[in-house]
């Protein structure tokens, strides 16, 4: 783990800070202190901030603020990084349908790893999630935690269109499509559960930090929800 | 009340302002014009604040009847366009009045190319080549008065929200317009103010974030060949094609933040450059990204264009931006 994080140029109007290259809970952690230390200050010129696994995304308006200042502000900000927030974290469940129209890259993930269909299932049921970012498209969780043996790389060329509630892998990672978007995650199931839904006081299910588990439902348990 | 109906609204023509800030976070994209500097500069000269809503018209086609005596400029790319059968010239404000008819010409679209036809009055000067460009810009007196969403009007298609209920105009739409804000100015725009629309721009970028995942030969390859712009280009992102993008490994990275502009390169070592509407993190590498001045030339590519990347130093960016961003605050004085 490196504190003393690199600066890597996004274009003109962003700079990524990035704490190290793999996904790891202590990266995580200095990368949403650093975004909460950042949100909570006034900083004119900078537009906006995402936290991601490994670094922050800050963006600027150059003509308010110089790429020198806003290192100059995230310097600042770094020997205060050390010290973990308090942060209350949820355990949230979420059922999904795995395997056929819902999932119709299990079979093919299972036989690139040597696994039947219900290990995968199970291995991939089996731990608690950290959500370690949301990014992609609106409440994209991006879970942490993933089983070695399910590890897998992405579709060479992304689907044009993957269905809301997509439960899907990437390398170490797993996450749920929450609107209908293109995507390149080998997809092994869905969720009914709505994700992102601007009609609920809550629009977002899942904030990082929080904690996801994921549950085994039938076909006619996902055509339920759906109904309801 | 102010309003203005939509009579045809062509292939694609959505309500956008300057983007969605603030929510990155959280997944939601920026969204907003993308060709941002025609939306700008537009709502300057009807006299609007920089950042109101206007209407983000793909390719043409587009009809609309005024339901009161409004201010209004067209900018973007260079289509013909009427007012009760007059010829609107783009980049200036025009008065219209209540039951006055604008229309857009319609370019048709074959095989995946545009078939453009040449402008029936001479332009002169600086003004940009004919035909060249997709997406033309419509900017009313007070701006279009919807319901902001996440602080924003811009509409996000894909997560359905902003804009006029999160969808595409339809024949039949009614948009409300605010109160006037300032005058409409009396000139045209500067031309230093119209980006240089081309079928075959150069796009000027900064190496990063992942450039030390691509090989040398990548970058040689990346800074000095053409790139043609494939079927796949929206407001998400515009798919090229061309010679690949050597990489030292997996075109794969620990996904991180991503904004417009940015070039990945997928599995298949083809770039992508990425647009208003894209994803707020991915996994695939970025060799480089474009700068924010040169996005409106990204914004305006259609299938068939061809495009090559020029290699600059984050400071030669900055002296760009603060240029156009200085001329832009001081075209209203």
């Amino acid at each position: 783990m490196q504190s003393k994080p690199e600066i890597l140029l996004c274009g003109d109007t962003a700079i990524s800070v990035e704490f190290g290259d793999k996904i790891d809970p202590g990266i995580n952690a200095l990368v949403r202190r650093l975004y909460a230390l950042l949100k909570s200050g006034s900083h004119p010129g900078i537009v906006d901030l995402n936290p991601t696994y490994r670094s922050l995304f800050v963006q600027y308006d150059p003509w308010v603020c110089s790429f020198e200042r806003v290192v100059g502000i995230i310097e600042q900000c770094l020997p205060y990084i050390g010290t973990p927030a308090e942060e209350a974290s949820a355990v949230k469940d979420v059922p999904v349908c795995y395997g056929g129209e819902f999932g119709p890259d299990l079979e093919e993930v299972a036989a690139l790893h040597g696994l039947g269909s219900d290990e995968v299932i199970g291995l991939h049921c089996a731990p608690l999630y950290q959500v370690y970012m949301i990014g992609f498209t609106p409440g994209f969780a991006y879970l942490g935690g993933l089983d070695e043996r399910l590890h897998t790389p992405r579709k060479k060329v992304p689907r044009k269109r993957v269905a809301a509630g997509s439960v899907g892998i990437a390398d170490r990672q797993t996450g749920i499509y929450p609107i209908d978007s293109p995507g390149g995650w080998r997809l092994i199931g869905r969720t009914p559960r709505k994700i992102f839904d601007l009609e609920r006081e809550h629009p977002f299910f899942l904030e990082a930090g929080d904690f996801v588990r994921f549950k085994p439902i039938a076909g006619e348990e996902f055509e339920k929800h759906f109904g309801s | 009340m102010r309003s203005i109906s939509v009579l045809e609204p062509g292939p694609l023509a959505t309500v956008q302002d300057r983007g969605r800030f603030g929510f990155r976070a959280l997944g939601v994209p920026l969204s907003g014009a993308m060709d941002l500097q025609a939306l700008r500069v537009a709502n300057l000269l009807v006299g609007n604040r920089d950042g109101q809503a206007g209407v983000e018209i793909t390719m043409g086609g587009f009809r609309a009847q005024f339901r009161c005596d409004t201010g209004f400029a067209l900018s973007g790319a260079a289509r013909v366009a009427y007012l009760n059968g007059d010829p609107v010239p783009f980049w200036q404000a025009h008065q219209a009045k209540d039951g006055d008819v604008l229309s857009i010409e319609d370019v048709s679209f074959e095989d995946g190319y545009i078939r453009r036809r040449p402008s029936p009055w001479k332009v002169r000067g600086e003004f940009p080549r004919v035909g060249a460009g997709l997406r033309i810009y419509l900017a009313l007196s007070g701006g279009i008065d919807l319901p902001p969403v996440m602080g924003s009007r811009s509409t996000y298609l894909p997560g359905g929200f902003g804009g006029l209920g999160g969808r595409r105009l339809l024949p039949g739409d009614t948009l409300p317009l605010g109160p006037p804000v300032g005058k409409a100015l009396k000139k045209m725009a500067p031309a230093g103010l119209i980006p240089r629309y081309s079928f075959q721009p150069l796009l000027r970028a900064i190496l990063g974030p992942q450039d030390d995942r691509v090989l040398d030969e990548g970058k040689s390859t990346f800074f000095s060949q053409a790139y043609d712009v494939t079927l796949r280009a929206g407001r998400m992102g515009i798919a090229l094609a061309g010679p690949p993008l050597k990489l030292t490994g997996s075109a794969d990275i620990i996904s991180d933040g991503t904004c417009p502009g940015a070039v990945q390169v997928d599995g298949n070592l083809q770039p992508t450059i990425l647009a208003a509407d894209s994803q707020t993190a991915g996994g695939y590498v970025k060799i480089a990204t474009v700068i924010s001045t040169d996005l409106p030339l990204v914004a305006q590519l259609a299938p068939g264009d061809r495009v090559g990347f020029e290699e600059i130093s984050l400071w030669q960016a900055r002296e760009i931006y603060l240029r156009n961003e200085y001329f832009i605050r001081t075209l209203l004085e």
